[in-house]
């Protein structure tokens, strides 16, 4: 199949190496995968802080660069959850300016997949022949528990990887805290809940903590570095990308 | 004995401020969490054995979807209904005309009782017990007086208490954590469990000092015991009552309210008059809408297959029931913002919400905070979408961002309200009334989203802003015993992200340029490095 990546604004600039192992991952698989450059960024930032209309315009860019793509992979949960809450809405908004484009993002949704569940949902995988030899915990991040509801999917991939020593994570879903600019907003509550959340990652005694979404993972992963844990974070595209060769 | 400050958002701090105070309680954290906790799991246990939990859900919603769209056919209705069976209806357009009519109508029902014997065979308004309020009736001037109260948020909402006292009637709470809140001086923190920041131990002090006890023990049934006592001798004597509603029914004009304790069944029955006030957003159109309202609120709220107590009551006793309930019912109805509230399509849902305080329970803000950083009655997700919508936004504005918007509280709301769909469009709102000309260029918080928002319109401001970004983290950049640089300060709103956490500096590469190498490379299959 034909892939279009959908990188997202973070990854792209904070956390490239999720993408790259996006593309081993889909590759190996026997996908071709390609990135439309004109990309940036879905909006989700501006609209859940409010500034609606700094984030109708990012969706036009987003329709235009996707439009033909047979499928969309995106290796973040959140910013699939924003497309699907909200462009729908936010196209009844543009119709006026964009003629169409209510039934161009209509048509364009169902072909857009977070990475972990175009793997188990749309080609039905659960093994994508991987190998990480480490004791891993796994964060649900709200928005693929229940955004995306995307259920085990993740776990099955994970489960699956050769080496890999599974250990479940404590109230797994209860929030880490980031909610994107509510951990600078409320900085102080964001923080006592990301020390309920590191904790339980602690008491796993995991060597690294793993998500969907790597915007959960720099909070976490944050906290982990300033408490000297040692403990890594790692986006599951990395580990999914393991390879024993 | 009054209660302090009561909570009132246009007084309170923002709620990051007074959130962060909370923070610092571990006491207070301490004991929600663990009530938080238990509530949460017995819900999900009693959730869990009924089947049809989501159909459930999607009739409770159907039922206040229909109702709120109708409102104004629903509340004439019970109007008509509850007027027929011998109450009186009040409306009320704002917090300050429904105190009025409440105080009005004990004054009045206090000066009956002077002249009239009581249930109890003793002439009424004589100084009876030996607690204060009761002693100081006879000044001659002021009709004082007392009146006994069932939980009611309506109440609170509108600082009723403060109200009567102010007249020189004094309110017994009976529900037994409003009782604590109210011996205690406190305000409520939650909406179905008001005192849930107290442990055991506080509520045994608070009991001792307040009642004037020698001896109290420890366990739930010593304080249960001194409640029971405390509260018997108001049931017996005082003869107003003072009530919310759950639930009006706009078919029968009967009000329903829902208990765990007996105590507010108490006051439907004893006295002779019963003042009932709720929020127009309270009605249901039939007594068959209960049927499914009765099995989910229970279960969401305290995690109870039932209700021990469920009361329906419609009008005054006649006939075989004169002597049996109030002879004299009112019902006041409370607009107060709730008409505004109506009139926005995105956030009309707010309306639907039947108070199982579910979103509390289960929302992580709350659970490290409790309820009164939210500076309103209405705590947790509820009150975050509410309160700024009853007081207006620019009371509340830091309210609709008290949330990660993570849906816990959607997940669990038995009417299936969207409260974080809600927040955003509030939050949309909030950034309305303060960008626009010179607000926008001296809020930095909007400057910086401006730019942010011009830079991801275009390709290349977009490559140009990560460059910067590389270059001007640079020099907060140090390397940790790893070799990996790491970012531990950054400057003014930023500062709050390190306060508690280290950011992991840019990479030297994007992915776009990572991306772009590789083309011109000629693209080497399956390269994950």
């Amino acid at each position: 199949m034909k892939v279009a990546l959908f990188i997202t604004c973070y990854n792209d600039t904070l956390f490239p190496e999720a993408g790259r192992a996006v593309v081993a991952v889909l590759e190996r698989l026997g996908h071709t995968v390609e990135f439309p450059a004109g990309q940036t960024c879905c909006g989700q930032m501006h609209y859940n802080t409010g500034y609606q209309a700094e984030a109708l315009p990012l969706l036009p860019r987003f329709v235009a660069q996707f439009r033909h793509a047979e499928a969309v992979v995106v290796p973040s949960s959140s910013c699939v959850t924003m497309m699907r809450e909200h462009y729908p809405g936010m196209a009844q908004r543009l119709e006026k300016e964009h003629p169409g484009i209510v039934d161009e993002v209509a048509s364009l949704l169902p072909r857009v997949w977070e990475f972990s569940e175009f793997l188990t949902k749309k080609l039905g995988l659960k093994d994508v022949g991987a190998y990480y030899p480490h004791r891993v915990t796994y964060h649900a991040s709200c928005h693929g528990l229940r955004g995306l509801a995307l259920g085990d999917g993740p776990e099955t991939l994970l489960a699956n990887v050769r080496g890999i020593d599974l250990v479940k994570l404590d109230k797994v879903e209860q929030c880490c805290g980031f909610g994107g600019t509510f951990a600078v907003k409320n900085a102080e509550v964001s923080s006592a809940m990301l020390a309920e959340k590191t904790t339980a990652v602690l008491n796993t005694r995991a060597e690294c903590v793993t998500a969907c979404d790597n915007s959960c993972l720099m909070h976490i992963g944050g906290a982990l570095h300033r408490q000297r844990t040692g403990v890594q974070t790692v986006h599951i595209a990395e580990i999914l990308a393991g390879d024993e060769a | 004995m009054s209660g302090g400050t009561a909570l009132n958002p246009k007084t309170a701090p923002p709620f990051p401020i007074a959130a962060t105070a909370m923070v610092g309680n571990t006491q207070l954290r301490k004991n929600v969490r663990h009530a938080t906790d238990v509530i949460q799991a017995k819900r999900a246990r009693v959730v869990g054995e009924m089947p049809d939990w989501q159909a459930l859900r999607d009739a409770g919603s159907a039922v206040r979807e229909h109702t709120i769209r109708n409102l104004p056919f629903y509340l004439e209705q019970f109007e008509r209904n509850c007027t027929a069976a011998g109450g009186h209806v009040h409306w009320a357009r704002d917090a300050a005309e429904a105190r009025a009519i409440v105080v009005r109508l004990a004054q009045e029902a206090i000066a009956r009782g002077r002249t009239a014997p009581s249930i109890a065979g003793r002439p009424a308004g004589e100084p009876q017990g030996t607690h204060p309020g009761a002693g100081e009736a006879a000044d001659g001037v002021a009709l004082q007086g007392e009146v006994i109260k069932i939980k009611s948020m309506t109440t609170e909402e509108i600082q009723l208490n403060r109200a009567l006292e102010s007249v020189g009637i004094h309110p017994y709470e009976t529900d037994l954590a409003e009782l604590i809140i109210q011996l205690g001086q406190d305000q409520p923190s939650h909406i179905v469990v008001p005192a849930l920041h107290k442990n055991r131990q506080q509520i045994r002090e608070i009991f001792l000092r307040e009642m004037k006890l020698e001896h109290l023990g420890e366990s739930p049934q010593d304080l249960a015991d001194a409640a029971r006592r405390f509260l018997r001798e108001k049931f017996l004597r005082v003869e107003t009552a003072i009530s919310g509603a759950n639930f009006l029914i706009a078919e029968t004009g009967g009000v329903c309210v829902v208990e765990s304790e007996g105590n507010g069944r108490m006051c439907l029955t004893l006295p002779k008059t019963l003042i009932t006030l709720a929020g127009i957003d309270k009605v249901v159109p039939r007594f068959q809408d209960l049927e499914v309202l009765l099995q989910t609120l229970p279960r969401s709220a305290t995690g109870e297959r039932m209700n021990p107590y469920n009361s329906v009551w419609t009008g005054v006793g006649k006939g075989y029931a004169a002597g049996d309930g109030p002879e004299h019912f009112h019902v006041v109805l409370i607009d107060n913002g709730r008409t505004e509230v109506l009139a926005d399509a995105e956030a009309r849902q707010t309306l639907h919400c039947i108070r199982c305080g579910a979103c509390q329970n289960a929302c992580p803000v709350y659970r490290e905070t409790g309820g009164h950083a939210y500076g309103s009655v209405y705590a947790g997700p509820i009150g975050a979408i509410l309160t700024p919508q009853l007081l207006g936004m620019h009371y509340a504005q830091s309210l609709p961002y008290a949330s990660s918007l993570c849906g816990a509280c959607y997940e669990v709301c038995p009417v299936k309200i969207n409260i974080p769909e809600v927040l955003v469009h509030l939050r949309g709102r909030v950034v309305e009334e303060n960008t626009g000309g010179l607000k926008t260029i001296t809020n930095p918080e909007a400057m910086a989203m401006k730019a942010a928002g011009a830079i991801f319109r275009s390709e290349g401001r977009f490559r140009a802003a990560q460059r910067l970004g590389r270059m001007g983290e640079t020099p907060l950049e140090r390397r940790d015993g790893q070799g990996q640089k790491w970012v531990s300060w950054l400057p003014g709103m930023l500062g709050g992200w390190t306060n508690v956490r280290d950011l992991r500096a840019m990479p030297q590469q994007t992915f776009r340029e990572w991306w772009e190498e590789r083309e011109r490379k000629g693209a080497p299959a399956g390269e994950a490095g």
